[in-house]
């Protein structure tokens, strides 16, 4: 059980440095040199398939549940989705997504 | 909106990211907790929170060295599940590459899952904002967020209780950043974007080190930049 306090403080600095290494590298690197329309075309949907690959699996195999498939979670989901696509309205879809969550965990 | 300063973006960014701390606040707290039964003191726990600032990333390094792995395996594993923030990186160069070299290095630091999905969202909704508006509402969002990152972190050290698991908030990370894409779907190219992610996320969830993530991910940008191309060619883009 015991972490080596060498070891641990050798992870948690370089993780950092890797950790911002990552996030530096094209903002810091490329800055303001202009890309090829390709490589833009395709940063334009890096938030539409990062994010949903992200969460999809929580969706399906919640944590919370042991990784069981889970209808009040999966519905709200599917509320979120719904209320943020057509309303525009974020806070709507997780005030009401999060709504749906507690009325399906209670009534289910 | 035109007439927004740096100064209204930047409050408009608080706005935008405050309802995150649904997501940050047991979050943190949590890894508070489990450094501290890990056998972290306070300053560890600390230190992990405000040198890494990455909630996944942090949990995995800490139950890898729980168990004993060596350095290189915590390291590797922890890092490929940020491989995403070199995404995010990359899709924010368009918009605040230009950025002077201080705010970059700043904005890296603090780029996290919210930060980014907030400011990515209002950027496209926003095309006509100054790099200085788009900077200011970055770092409006990072203002809630990032320092209840380091609050809530050492609560939960000092403390040492989570948030009741009746109030189910592992599930405010997946209906937060749901509500947040939901609105940007908004061509097929983004749908199918989408999609196609989601699908291969699911299919390829059993790969290590992350990787089904980032493959799903990048199957996605894939997909987008595809549809883009054939409905620019179809005539039916705007």
């Amino acid at each position: 059980m015991d972490i080596d306090t060498t070891q641990l403080w050798t992870v948690i600095i370089l993780l950092g440095l890797g950790s911002f290494g990552l996030r530096f590298v094209f903002l810091g690197l490329i800055g303001d040199r202009p890309m090829p329309p390709w490589v833009l075309r395709h940063l334009r949907y890096t938030a539409v398939a990062v994010l949903p690959a992200l969460v999809a699996p929580m969706v399906v195999w919640p944590a919370a549940t042991g990784g069981a498939m889970d209808a009040p979670r999966l519905i709200a989901a599917l509320v979120t989705l719904g209320v943020g696509y057509f309303t525009r309205n974020v806070l709507a879809a997780i005030g009401l997504g999060a709504g749906s969550l507690y009325l399906f965990l209670y009534l289910l | 909106m035109r007439s927004d300063t740096p100064r209204s973006a930047y409050w408009r960014g608080v706005r935008d990211g405050a309802p995150f701390l649904l997501v940050v606040t047991p979050f943190a707290l949590l890894f508070g907790v489990v450094a501290t039964e890990a056998g972290l003191n306070v300053v560890e726990a600390m230190g992990f929170s405000i040198v890494v600032i990455a909630g996944a990333a942090q949990f995995a390094a800490l139950q890898l060295l729980v168990d004993n792995a060596p350095t290189v395996v915590v390291l590797a594993s922890s890092l490929a599940i940020n491989l995403r923030m070199a995404m995010y990186s990359a899709s924010l160069t368009p918009h605040i590459g230009s950025a002077p070299l201080w705010q970059r290095i700043l904005a890296a630091y603090f780029m996290v899952d919210q930060t980014y999905a907030c400011s990515i969202a209002a950027y496209e909704t926003q095309p006509d904002w100054t790099v200085a508006q788009k900077i200011a509402y970055f770092f409006g969002t990072v203002t809630p967020i990032c320092p209840m990152w380091y609050a809530m972190t050492l609560a939960g050290a000092l403390i040492g209780t989570a948030m009741p698991a009746g109030l189910a908030l592992d599930f405010a990370v997946p209906i937060t950043f749901i509500a947040l894409i939901a609105p940007m779907l908004r061509t097929a190219a983004h749908k199918a974007a989408a999609l196609v992610a989601v699908a291969l996320a699911l299919v390829l969830a059993g790969l290590p080190y992350n990787l089904g993530l980032m493959l799903a991910a990048l199957g996605g940008m894939m997909t987008g930049a595809q549809v883009e191309l054939w409905m620019e060619r179809r005539g039916t883009w705007t």
